[in-house]
């Protein structure tokens, strides 16, 4: 929840040393350098008591609208103007002080927080002696001590930990939000520290990087100074890092260096200001014209005259007009967005049971852009998918095998099973699957992560991994009467089909990455054996595999594919004692090395994983998620075109997508794959599409149903495409015909992507020329970049991790709750912030106009035509909250039919609301209405008498007039256009009018002893006790009205009628 | 869990998910759920026929009364500038300066061809006078004229440069009070038996109730005027001080009711303001016969510098207020337009709507 300020970061070195204890290394080794890093005293809080005013009236005016405002306000105080500085200042004063308050409480949490954080009391080792001290007081290089359950301070450094194998458990729960228990590891020199005094005797530097925003790498170094002795170096890795804010669990007590005392975070925000400018374009027309008018005539007699200035008129006429920008637009804008971003959190539908969570909103500035989305980017494997990972069969050496719940422990096989099978084969496959796998046991009740029982008899242990794979894999090794036990002293235990325990030493794990896409062990078997099993995505275990019965697995595995499961490869190598002390070698340089370490470590599995034997296959079934298909089909009819973005393999994907109804069967799939670009050069293979989509589309320009095209498009051909474009070359712009294809397709697989990958397509799209409203959906951390990059991002709070919730914009359950919101929410909000921004216009035409018409009748001397309590409260109070109201619960069709018809959302496809010609009537509307209301009073009021006695009005009471039919008029005109009546738009609607009418009554009922003047005394009573008075409201009212009414009834279908009639 | 996005200046920015807690189960409230019970009006043919046909026939017969009682108020006008050479003014017009101790009459005769039966209102009319100008307008202290002493003696900064005179303070203060409105008018009635009689001219009830009673009041009450303005000048185009404006204490200094009708600032640059009333003295005799008249004007006010013109005008009052044929003209037209809009509505409605409906 809080976050810190990184003070001076930048100015730091790119790599840091620490020294442990503040101790100086021993001569000679480097030069001491005392460096300052800053003390553990959070300060996420933004102001102190003394600063807060001025620096937050700065950060406020440095918003370009309260800028403007407030140079508005400082003309008025400073020239002779129209208007009071009231009329502006008031609701800039009212706008400045609300965001202060709500900053400042906001700060004031802040605060608090920092506070209790800061005082927290951690302990310290020093002098040998745990010393109990404040968070805050912290400074790197001090050991500290964590318990059981206690968070930690700041990012640290795991010495040592009371268990004797020197790892400690943590969850980061506070962090990313992933549950499951990870583990760290202790530097391997210093795990047998077990008290304080040995603790603290440690004298050793770290070296490390810069603390970096990205919480899951971290490289670095430790050097150990024993006495009169060599240095010794360990490398150090993510493993040994405890980042702050992650708890330590299942372990009683751990050491810790302090590496960072601050942790960098993301802040990212998506601005969008489309809306507003074009009214800065007219406003500034208006003031030319206002400009041209100025006066230059004599004044007569009976006024006095001044020095003309056209400067100061200049600065007059934009004061009197500056309220077509009301300060209030951006405030109710504002918060229309952020209240009716509730209602997504609110909706009971979008609330999934089995998480307990409903739809989160991060970012509630893009509300209305769901109701814009054209191309929406998803993620196959828990998005689509549930994630939830089946163990369905293996293929041993060409054997099929498949488990089954009922016969637990019992091996069936669907295939015909040779007798004389290679038992070797089959044993090695199970022990390669139970041994290669990041899986811990968890031996607890309440996790919310993964959870299975491992054995009916004991429901508390549960297999734990960040990769729902592993687990069902696992989990099928023990169907199939291989248990998986638990991972102890770096020795892995296996509970055989026999119920006899193996052993397996533990060597090295070669980590999953997915650019290899595959990972291995190295383990050590009872019998001394070294064995390397790998396993991986069928790409690349293939081309490494030198024996084995290739074909048959990978026929089996396409078989597999087609059908949509998850396939794996399993391959193993026997290692010599030589050719493991190589890969030894090898895997310990790259890990200690400092600099590209990531390469090294590449190159060291490039090298170790070679000439593997290969063992069989996997299948794991990962089911759609439910409603997937159906979303996927109302997102077509809505006219959005889904493009599945995967690091799948094409069949996997390409069944999932038949299957979630992407592509139908009468979908024309074209290919866009590396082996078609194999076959023919890519220039070819790209034009050669171009012309079949073309071709068909300008046949089917008469045919009803156009034919649909699907693309596939894998990683490797995507990047040729784009690598295309950046040299040049005389190849043409592959990019544009790419795009010229994608255009005509209606659903696009990418399939065999990297993360970045994703990201570069939504960018390719978002660049295109018709800057299309992308959405880009996803739930893992290989989909964050796409979230990013796209212009909404929805996370999945899904089964990997939070990362994507966290990063996106809004975060929902499940894939098939994308459908309401955007088919429903999106178009709701869509259609509420267009009225809202053009009625804003509108109302402020109705406005102005009149005021400006006014001119040409006074002389030119800006002579406000209403009182300035009308001028201040016209957008304040009077029509404010019906438009507030009408843009938070307007619903134009039920929420039922825009369920029912996804094609609905075509109507607002396009910007459709906010176009020119809609923004033209608008204008038009306000201008006629501002016409009427200003020529119809000065009309009844040229040159005669209003009421039954003879006496005459003022020009105050002609303003009033005027006014009067403005706040009905505009008023009305919004309830017009009211679909959805609750009670309370009726309240709000009727009230403000009501409102209007008794504070006129107020404002003119007395003598207000703080005013200097008192203009408008009884004018309003005056007005409305004459009768044609009434009559010119009532009329003028009617007739500002009658254009919107006939507006309104749909001529067009009665000119598809005349028409068709005329054709009869 | 979310970091609050944290945003300068921003009214609202951190969303509304920020603060969610998981497992807690949106409520199931009509309103969070945006399911109020509501009425969702339709404007189908059937609603916006009859409203067309309605207000039709409601407006017409509005505008046709208000016309006819337009029509039937009298009012008579008489520019008495003196622009041309064969006016009786065209001398005082000429030869107006501001200390002239000597006024200039002039004397003009008119015809009224009907008789005026009901009270008569007799205005005086200014054209191509910007009352409404921004500095006139507020060229005022509203404080001195409601009787306050501080203001009396010490004007607002809004009179400048009426303000003060030869370091006295004026009253009343102010631009719009230095430029009232300072001829005399008088009526006359030619007897046909060549006598001349002199209409009587009511100087009250010409200004809002309100404002005399209220509004505008005297520093310290109405009596003994001259004592209450001691220390006070005259505004500088005044011939008088506030206190000599009327011999009748209840209508004497600020609350004399020719200044404040003038002080009441019109909206558009050619005016009328009320100058007297003609009362009618019984039911038998109209208030002014038809005959010929003189109207003696004692000329004291300058137009001509700024091409302004200067008009009596004589009218009747009904209960709609004086001659204004616009309003009545305006509800027959509208009423007229939606009458033929919902004909043309039903033709269409009636020739292609019965099978699809023609309106939303």
């Amino acid at each position: 929840m809080f976050f810190c300020q990184c003070v001076g970061e930048e100015n730091w070195e790119d790599s840091r040393t620490v020294y442990i204890g503040h101790k100086e290394p021993p001569p000679g080794a480097e030069a001491y350098i005392p460096q300052r890093y800053p003390d553990n005293h959070i300060v996420s809080s933004k102001y102190t008591f003394w600063n807060f005013i001025p620096k937050n009236l700065f950060e406020q005016f440095r918003r370009i609208a309260n800028f403007y405002f407030l140079v508005i306000f400082l003309v008025q105080l400073i020239i002779d103007t129209p208007t009071s500085p009231i009329t502006s200042g008031l609701p800039l004063f009212f706008v400045i002080t609300v965001t202060a308050i709500k900053q400042g409480y906001e700060d004031w949490l802040r605060h608090k927080a920092d506070c209790s954080i800061n005082e927290c009391p951690v302990d310290v080792v020093q002098q040998g002696k745990v010393v109990r001290t404040q968070s805050h007081k912290l400074r790197v290089g001090d050991i500290v001590v964590v318990r059981e359950d206690e968070t930690f301070p700041c990012d640290l450094i795991f010495l040592s930990s009371s268990r004797y194998d020197g790892i400690c458990y943590v969850t980061t729960t506070s962090l990313d939000g992933e549950s499951s228990h990870k583990t760290y590891y202790a530097v391997p020199d210093t795990m047998a520290f077990r008290t304080e005094q040995e603790v603290d005797s440690l004298h050793a530097t770290i070296e490390c990087e810069q603390p970096q925003p990205d919480l899951y790498k971290f490289v670095g170094r430790i050097n150990i100074y024993k006495d009169k002795e060599e240095p010794i170096s360990r490398t150090l890795g993510a493993e040994n890092l405890l980042l702050r804010g992650a708890t330590l669990k299942n372990t009683q007590h751990i050491y810790g260096i302090i590496m960072n005392t601050h942790f960098a975070l993301l802040l990212r925000s998506k601005t969008n200001d489309s809306v507003v400018k074009i009214y800065k374009a007219v406003i500034n027309t208006v003031l030319k014209y206002a400009w041209q008018w100025s006066p230059d005539r004599d004044e007569p007699w009976y006024n006095h005259r001044t020095e003309i200035e056209p400067f100061t008129d200049f600065l007059a006429f934009m004061v009197l007009f500056n309220y077509i920008i009301p300060v209030s637009m951006y405030v109710t804008v504002e918060m229309q967005k952020f209240l009716g971003s509730y209602f997504i959190t609110w909706d009971e539908e979008m609330f999934d049971e089995e998480l307990g969570q409903g739809a989160q909103v991060n970012t509630s500035d893009l509300n209305e852009e769901l109701g814009q989305v054209e191309y929406v980017f998803t993620d196959k494997t828990g998005t689509l998918t549930e994630n939830n990972m089946e163990f369905i069969e293996c293929c041993v050496d060409g054997n099929v095998y498949i488990p089954h719940a009922i016969c637990n422990g019992q091996i069936l096989s669907a295939a015909s099973r040779p007798l004389k099978t290679k038992k070797e084969y089959e044993d090695l496959f199970f022990r390669a699957l139970c041994l290669c796998h990041t899986v811990q046991v968890k031996e607890e009740e309440t996790v919310d992560g993964i959870k299975r029982g491992i054995h009916q008899g004991r429901p508390t242990s549960f297999y734990i991994s960040s990769s729902p794979d592993e687990v069902a894999l696992v989990e099928g090794m023990k169907r199939l009467g291989y248990t998986y036990l638990r991972l102890k002293d770096n020795y892995m235990e296996i509970l055989n089909k026999d119920d006899e325990i193996e052993r397996f030493e533990l060597l090295h794990v070669l980590n999953f990455d997915s650019v290899r896409r595959r990972m291995s062990v190295i383990v050590k078997s009872s019998s001394g054996e070294y064995l390397l099993f790998c396993k991986g995505a069928d790409s690349s275990i293939f081309p490494r595999v030198v024996s084995g019965k290739v074909e048959q697995v990978k026929a089996r595995v396409e078989q597999n594919a087609v059908e949509g499961l998850r396939t794996l490869c399993v391959a193993y190598r026997r290692l010599s004692a030589s050719e493991y002390q190589v890969a030894c070698r090898h895997l310990t340089e790259a890990k200690l090395a400092l600099q590209d370490r990531e390469q090294r470590l590449a190159q060291a599995y490039d090298i170790i994983e070679r000439d593997l034997v290969l063992l069989g296959a996997t299948a794991v079934e990962d089911r759609l998620q439910e409603k997937a298909a159906d979303t996927i089909e109302s997102l077509h009819k809505a006219g959005i075109k889904v493009w599945v973005l995967t690091g799948d393999k094409m069949e996997t994907a390409a069944a999932t997508c038949y299957a979630s109804k992407l592509f139908r069967r009468s979908t024309q799939i074209l290919e866009l794959t590396k082996k078609r670009t194999e076959e023919q050069s890519l220039h070819d293979v790209l034009f050669e599409l171009n012309r079949t989509v073309l071709r068909q589309c300008s046949i089917s320009g008469l045919s009803v149903d156009c034919l649909d095209f699907g693309l596939i498009i894998d990683g490797a051909t995507l990047s040729a495409i784009l690598k295309s474009n950046q040299e040049g070359g005389g190849h043409g712009n592959y990019r544009e015909v790419f795009l010229e294809i994608c255009r005509n397709c209606s659903a696009v697989l990418c399939c065999r992507m990297a993360p970045l990958q994703k990201a570069q397509i939504v960018k390719l799209i978002k660049a295109s020329k018709e800057h299309p409203i992308t959405l880009a959906i996803g739930d893992g951390a290989n989909d964050v970049s796409m979230i990013l990059e796209a212009h909404v991002g929805i996370g999945i709070m899904g089964k990997e991790g939070r990362q994507a919730a966290r990063n996106s914009d809004y975060a929902i359950p499940k894939f098939k709750h994308l459908k309401k919101m955007l088919l429903v929410h999106g178009h709701y909000y869509y259609i509420r912030i267009a009225e809202l921004v053009q009625y804003f216009f509108y109302k402020n035409v109705c406005f102005i106009f009149p005021q400006f018409l006014y001119q040409f009748f006074c002389g030119f001397s800006q002579q406000p035509l209403y009182d300035t309590a009308y001028l201040t409260l016209y957008n304040i109070s009077f029509t404010s909250l019906p438009i507030l109201l009408y843009s938070l619960v307007e619903q134009h069709v039920t929420m039922e039919t825009l369920k029912r018809e996804p094609s609905l959302y075509r109507d607002i496809a396009k910007n459709s609301l906010l176009r020119w010609p809609v923004f033209l009537y608008w204008t038009c509307l306000g201008v006629f209405d501002a016409v009427i209301f200003f020529f119809g009073a000065y009309f009844l009021f040229d040159n005669t008498t209003f009421t039954s006695n003879g006496q005459m009005f003022g020009n105050w009471t002609f303003g009033s007039l005027v006014f009067t039919v403005l706040v009905f008029t505009v008023t009305l005109k919004l309830a017009l256009d009211t679909h959805h009546w609750t009670w309370i738009n009726h309240f709000v609607i009727w009230g403000s009018l009501l409102f209007y009418v008794i504070f006129s009554l107020l404002w003119g009922g007395i003598i207000w002893p703080f005013l200097n003047y008192q203009r408008m005394y009884y004018v309003f009573m005056q007005m409305l006790s004459s009768g044609p008075a009434w009559l010119s409201i009532i009329l003028l009212i009617t007739v500002s009205l009658l254009p919107d009414v006939i507006k309104k009834l749909k001529w067009s279908s009665v000119i598809r009628h005349l028409k068709s009639f005329t054709v009869k | 869990m979310m970091p609050t996005s944290y945003e300068d200046g921003h009214i609202s920015v951190s969303g509304a998910g920020g603060g969610s807690m998981p497992g807690k189960k949106p409520e199931n409230t009509a309103f969070k759920q945006q399911r109020l019970p509501a009425w969702q009006p339709v404007l189908t043919a059937g609603t916006v026929l009859p409203a067309f046909f309605i207000i039709g026939l409601i407006f017409i017969p509005i505008g046709i009364g208000l016309y006819v009682t337009s029509m039937n108020i009298k009012e008579f006008q008489i520019d008495y500038t003196g622009v041309d050479m064969s006016s009786p003014c065209y001398n005082c017009s000429q030869n107006f300066s501001w200390n002239s101790s000597r006024p200039c009459a002039c004397s003009l005769p008119f015809y009224l061809d009907q008789p005026y039966d009901s009270n008569v209102f007799m205005y005086y009319g200014l054209s191509n006078f910007y009352q409404n100008h921004r500095r006139y307008v507020k060229s005022r202290d509203d404080s001195q004229l409601n009787g306050n002493q501080e203001s009396l003696k010490d004007p607002s900064k809004e009179c400048e440069p009426y303000a003060w005179s030869s370091s006295k303070p004026i009253a009343p203060c102010g631009a719009i009070a230095n430029s009232m409105f300072n001829d005399t008018l008088e009526l006359f009635y030619n007897d046909p038996n060549g006598s001349k009689v002199q209409i009587p001219l009511t100087a009250t009830g010409i200004a809002w109730w309100t404002d005399k009673h209220v509004k505008f009041r005297n520093p310290g009450g109405n009596e003994n005027l001259p004592a209450a303005f001691q220390g006070t000048t005259k505004p500088v185009n005044w011939h008088w001080p506030v206190y000599e404006l009327d011999s009748d204490p209840e209508n004497n200094g600020f609350i004399n009711e020719d200044f404040i009708v003038w002080m009441r600032t019109a909206a558009l640059p050619t005016f009328r303001k009320l100058y007297r009333i003609i009362q009618r003295k019984n039911n038998m005799v109209p208030t002014l016969p038809r005959g010929n008249y003189t109207l003696e004007v004692v000329y004291n006010y300058p137009v001509r510098s700024f091409d302004g013109r200067k008009r009596v005008i004589l009218s009747t009052i009904s209960w709609m207020g004086g001659k204004n044929p616009f309003l009545g003209i305006a509800y027959i037209t509208v009423g007229s337009v939606c009458f033929l809009l919902g004909v043309v509505l039903l033709i269409i409605h009636h020739k292609y709507g019965s099978r699809n409906n023609i309106a939303t």
